[in-house]
């Protein structure tokens, strides 16, 4: 069983680094999120500190909610997910497998590129390895929760727009914890409850988002 | 169904009767309050409209895991008969909270938690029934749309405890059974009928809806034992 995921894994991070549309794609869109953003909100250095930390876990949620759609439905199409499910391993941990490779994907590389996003947005430089770590933290929970969205709308033609409406208000506390993480090292605050509670998050989500996404995948086998 | 055909018509009586006993009692009956005046008789509606847009939820959460673990189609159609009438209520709690802000704290919108709570349980609510539509197989949707309600409890459950948990802008609950704590008996009867009422109106939407589906159904079910027919 431990072979057959191992299996699984490295074929999700291949898939993901050797086609388009994986790994890449994320931290462009980020990248390009965050040039977008002063563009909107003007090059104000003082204004654009003041929203930094919301702005870069604004543009990760983004990136991960973009990438989530490809987590299992390529593989409901082409009928992998029937051989999944016939793995000896259980579909709990081929979902958590998946949503691992996932967050090694797309969520990984954030923990490089936020600090270079918060620098385009004139983050104090003190507060990158807060950034570091609340990405860190908070960060496996966005693909955690968000494979619960991806395998309730596996089986559909057009389900990234379901996917988004479904998964964006399960995001709300990471978001709103790993915003006050950072915001707390530019203040000189102790950032340590915010990153607890971003790490509890994530480690809530991969206890159960597994069971769920797992019983939604099985609405898709044949 | 024949139970729910006797039950429906004095549920919608049910529910006008309160309706009018309890606006009259809250609008004109009632005494103006001591610093807001006429303006804060709008919780007679905003009150039960939120406690209900939680409670329907709770409802539609049970009704979901008894239809993930007996499989019992009813409750299947009761979650989803649910949805439109709770969506209903959570929007009435929004505006009708805007309402009363807007001259009370100076702004139609705060970033407070329960407001900010409310507004994602009605995204929930928006995003369960889209769920619905989106799966063509009803039964796959069914059960689809269960998960994420199990999911989505954990939202609901923030919603209602969000003012224990976060002390910010809007006041903690103003209902309790506990004598010492709620407000004055003045506002407190009235309110007391509202809310039977909105529980009533709720009830007699929901009688009708999953009366509504199950007929649905049915008519499905024929027109497929007819094609099939016609086929053979």
């Amino acid at each position: 069983m431990r072979r057959a995921l191992g299996a699984l894994l490295r074929r999700d991070l291949a898939l993901a680094l050797r086609s388009g549309g994986g790994a890449a794609l994320g931290v462009a869109f980020y990248l390009i999120f965050v040039t977008l953003a002063p563009l909107g909100i003007g090059p104000d250095p003082a204004a654009l500190a003041r929203v930094a930390p919301g702005l870069v876990w604004l543009g990760a949620l983004l990136a991960a909610l973009l990438t989530l759609e490809r987590m299992f439905q390529p593989d409901v199409e082409d009928g992998t997910l029937d051989h999944l499910a016939l793995a000896p391993a259980p579909l709990e941990a081929t979902a958590f497998v998946k949503a691992f490779a996932h967050w090694l994907t797309t969520g990984a590389p954030f923990l490089l590129v936020a600090p270079l996003a918060g620098l385009l947005l004139r983050l104090p430089a003190e507060a990158a390895p807060t950034l570091i770590l609340s990405m860190l933290a908070g960060g496996p929970a966005l693909s955690f929760i968000g494979s619960i969205g991806a395998a309730l709308t596996a089986g559909l033609k057009r389900g990234g727009l379901l996917t988004s409406l479904l998964v964006l208000p399960l995001y709300v506390p990471t978001l709103i914890f790993g915003a006050l993480a950072v915001e707390a090292a530019v203040l000189g605050t102790n950032p340590w409850p915010m990153l607890a509670i971003g790490a509890a998050i994530s480690l809530g989500s991969m206890a159960l988002a597994p069971v769920a996404a797992a019983a939604a995948l099985r609405l898709n086998l044949s | 169904m024949r139970v729910s055909g006797l039950i429906l018509p004095w549920a919608f009586l049910l529910a006008t009767a309160l309706f009018a006993v309890g606006l009259y009692w809250a609008l004109w009956v009632a005494p103006p309050d001591f610093k807001q005046g006429d303006g804060a008789r709008i919780i007679f509606i905003h009150v039960p409209a939120a406690a209900l847009s939680i409670g329907v939820y709770a409802v539609m959460v049970v009704a979901s895991v008894t239809a993930l673990i007996w499989r019992h189609p009813v409750s299947d159609l009761t979650a989803k008969s649910c949805a439109p009438v709770g969506a209903a209520f959570t929007l009435i709690a929004l505006i009708t909270g805007s309402i009363w802000g807007k001259p009370m704290w100076g702004a139609w919108w705060v970033w407070d938690a329960r407001l900010t709570a409310e507004l994602i349980l009605l995204f929930f609510y928006l995003g369960y029934m889209a769920l619905w539509n989106a799966i063509d197989d009803q039964t796959t949707a069914a059960r689809a749309a269960a998960i994420l309600c199990c999911v989505g409890s954990v939202s609901a459950l923030l919603s209602k405890y969000s003012v224990n948990f976060w002390n910010t802008l809007h006041q903690p609950a103003s209902l309790s059974v506990d004598k010492a704590e709620h407000v004055h008996n003045a506002f407190y009867l009235p309110l007391l009928v509202m809310m039977g009422a909105f529980y009533a109106y709720f009830m007699a939407f929901l009688l009708l809806g999953v009366r509504k589906e199950i007929r649905a159904r049915r008519i499905r079910n024929l027109r497929g034992a007819l094609a099939r027919e016609a086929g053979a």
